[in-house]
């Protein structure tokens, strides 16, 4: 501490001078970086991108506590308090913020036009209001959606039960997520001469009561990464097993619950990639010239046993495709 | 804390002051425990943000979210005058048919208002956004104050807190109690759907999940309001009102910047619940205490 002013004091000009410029040809690494992380409730899916996220980072050589201020706020649930972490942040001023889920993504877009912002785990960047199309949006804002290629979807659908006509799905309609979802198949399904039969769960506890509304009247359910349906997916195996319709979910995890198939995201790898992202702006890229992104890798994964109980043979060719069977 | 958290604090407190008014009007003032709120706040902001979004000017949008709260209220009272339905029961009931309702109006569970026009856009821009804000709620809330006590001390206002004192002496007064009640009900979520409407345009839009735990946030800005400013006469306890849901804000301010005692974000209502816990255990202990000094000096 006491040799600090010492050196400022330093009579000769010249050395100041060589001081600076040493300073400023320091690499990029060396200097701390902030990074400010929010999610609007815990979830085992954000928690994951969150995750995901600090292993990117560290793999790019930001460790934190070393050169790395990592910061991770959550609004456990509550809409006011995202909106006061916004604030918060904004008045933190990270090098990034990364604001994972649809309402506190719109909360610290709302709150700042500056600060580089990063979303994750939002399905429909664009109905948000978040970037206005998903091409490089010129703003402070990019980010990386969990939308699902839903004709990819389909695909798996149509391998398992190829006689498929009508397709349920259980969801919350009050998930802006699911309704994404849902509109979408809904004109995808009608377009090759299909149905998508509805069965609403606005309550995880309705998750099964929903489900048995589809029995006799589908061929086949479909659930995407419905928050409620997720947490209440051992409702749904139940009335899949008992009245032999097979499960189709969107996410790996559920597979290891009881569904058949699964094409899914792999949260934590979803949540690297918005960590490579962080990175690039970390390096100096402005955030407005990085279009937004959808997850580059998809994993499938079959439950040969809940295949067994729920009527569905897995086929070679599919088993082949697949990254895990669970036998 | 940073100038940003402390003004936003005191931004999103005074939107929440106007849900705390409304609380005061049915909790305090009626005598009437309404869960209405949970639903009636995220309709003002569904009502707000559908209506921005399809292009209608802030003001009329904003001024039809209050109406429409105004509504859910009524309907409330008046499940429970006419149709003599429990108290309780009559807000719960209206605060689930309210999901489906918004879900309807919004026709998506998420409405955004980043790219549009809201009532902040008519400010004139002469200080940083992050305090006109702040300061533009205050003047809203302050008329809604002052109109809130100039109602009370009007007929129908006296009318209404005789209602709530004692509804059987009310009633041999002369005063209708029901219609009291319908007016007082329809008066507090009008307030709490003007409180969605102003915080689905201060935050961005509107979502679904908005409303979960206003009731809660409500009565703790009325309670720690009541315990840090005791008052018997109701201009002042409606100051304290809003000043409690502004020190609440405030507490939740403070508890997300306290990893420096080495509290994580999970950590975060624990401390809000303690903060509010000892702002209101506080006053008493010190009222208790200045006898006991005196006695022994």
């Amino acid at each position: 501490m006491t040799c600090r002013p010492a050196l400022s004091r330093r009579p000769l000009l010249s050395a100041g001078a060589a001081l600076l410029l040493a300073a400023s040809a320091l690499p990029a690494l060396a200097q701390t970086k902030a990074v400010s992380v929010t999610a609007i409730v815990e979830h085992p899916a954000l928690d994951a991108i969150r995750d995901g996220v600090k292993d990117e980072l560290q793999a790019a050589g930001y460790e934190s506590g070393k050169n790395l201020k990592w910061e991770y706020q959550s609004a456990q649930g509550n809409p006011g308090t995202a909106a006061q972490i916004a604030r918060k942040f904004i008045g933190d001023k990270p090098d990034v913020i990364v604001a994972i889920a649809t309402p506190s993504a719109q909360a610290v877009v709302a709150a700042t036009k500056t600060i580089p912002v990063v979303y994750s785990g939002v399905t429909d960047p664009v109905a948000a209001q978040l970037v206005k199309d998903w091409k490089p949006s010129g703003t402070n804002v990019t980010g990386v959606s969990d939308l699902l290629a839903l004709d990819k979807q389909l695909a798996l659908i149509k391998q398992l039960v190829p006689n498929a006509r009508r397709v349920g799905m259980v969801y919350n309609p009050g998930e802006a997520n699911s309704a994404v979802v849902v509109k979408q198949l809904k004109d995808l399904l009608g377009k090759s001469g299909m149905t998508l039969v509805e069965a609403s769960a606005p309550r995880s506890v309705d998750v099964g009561a929903a489900a048995r509304t589809l029995v006799g009247k589908v061929d086949v359910i479909y659930t995407n990464t419905d928050n409620n349906v997720v947490s209440a997916y051992e409702a749904l195996v139940k009335v899949g097993n008992d009245a032999k319709i097979p499960l189709v979910a969107a996410d790996t995890d559920s597979v290891k619950r009881g569904a058949v198939a699964a094409l899914g995201i792999d949260y934590r790898d979803l949540g690297r990639q918005t960590g490579r992202q962080v990175v690039r702006i970390l390096k100096g890229e402005a955030p407005g010239a990085i279009a937004s992104e959808t997850s580059s890798k998809l994993e499938l994964v079959l439950n040969a046993t809940a295949a067994a109980k729920q009527g569905v043979k897995l086929s070679p060719e599919l088993r082949q495709s697949a990254k895990t069977v669970l036998e | 804390m940073s100038l940003y958290s402390l003004w936003g604090a005191l931004e999103i407190g005074l939107i929440f002051g106007l849900v705390a008014l409304g609380v005061f009007i049915t909790f305090r003032v009626l005598n009437f425990p309404d869960l209405t709120v949970d639903g009636s706040f995220p309709l003002g902001a569904a009502v707000a943000a559908t209506l921005i979004g399809s292009g209608t000017d802030p003001f009329l949008a904003t001024a039809a979210a209050i109406a429409a709260g105004a509504a859910a209220g009524f309907l409330t009272g008046w499940l429970h005058v006419r149709l003599k339905i429990m108290d309780l029961l009559a807000g719960i009931l209206v605060m689930i048919a309210l999901y489906s309702i918004n879900l309807r109006i919004m026709g998506k569970p998420n409405v955004p208002l980043i790219t549009e026009p809201t009532i902040f856009s008519v400010l004139p821009g002469w200080l940083p956004d992050y305090i006109e804000r702040p300061l533009a709620m205050l003047a809203l809330v302050a008329v809604a104050k002052l109109l809130l006590d100039w109602f009370f001390s009007s007929e129908i206002g006296l009318a209404l807190r005789a209602t709530g004192a004692n509804a059987r002496m009310a009633r041999a007064q002369g005063v209708a109690t029901g219609t009291a009640t319908l007016v007082g009900m329809a008066l507090s979520n009008a307030l709490v759907a003007l409180a969605g409407a102003v915080f689905a345009q201060s935050q961005g839009g509107a979502d679904i999940s908005m409303g979960i735990g206003t009731i809660v946030i409500g009565l703790a800005a009325v309670i720690v309001g009541e315990s840090v400013l005791p008052a018997r006469r109701l201009v002042w306890t409606t100051l304290a009102v809003v000043l409690g849901a502004v020190l609440y804000r405030l507490f939740v301010a403070l508890a997300l910047n306290s990893e420096f005692i080495g509290l994580k974000a999970q950590d975060l209502n624990l401390v809000t619940a303690v903060l509010v816990a000892l702002a209101l255990v506080l006053p008493r202990l010190k009222r208790r205490r200045a006898p006991r000094t005196a006695k022994g000096g």
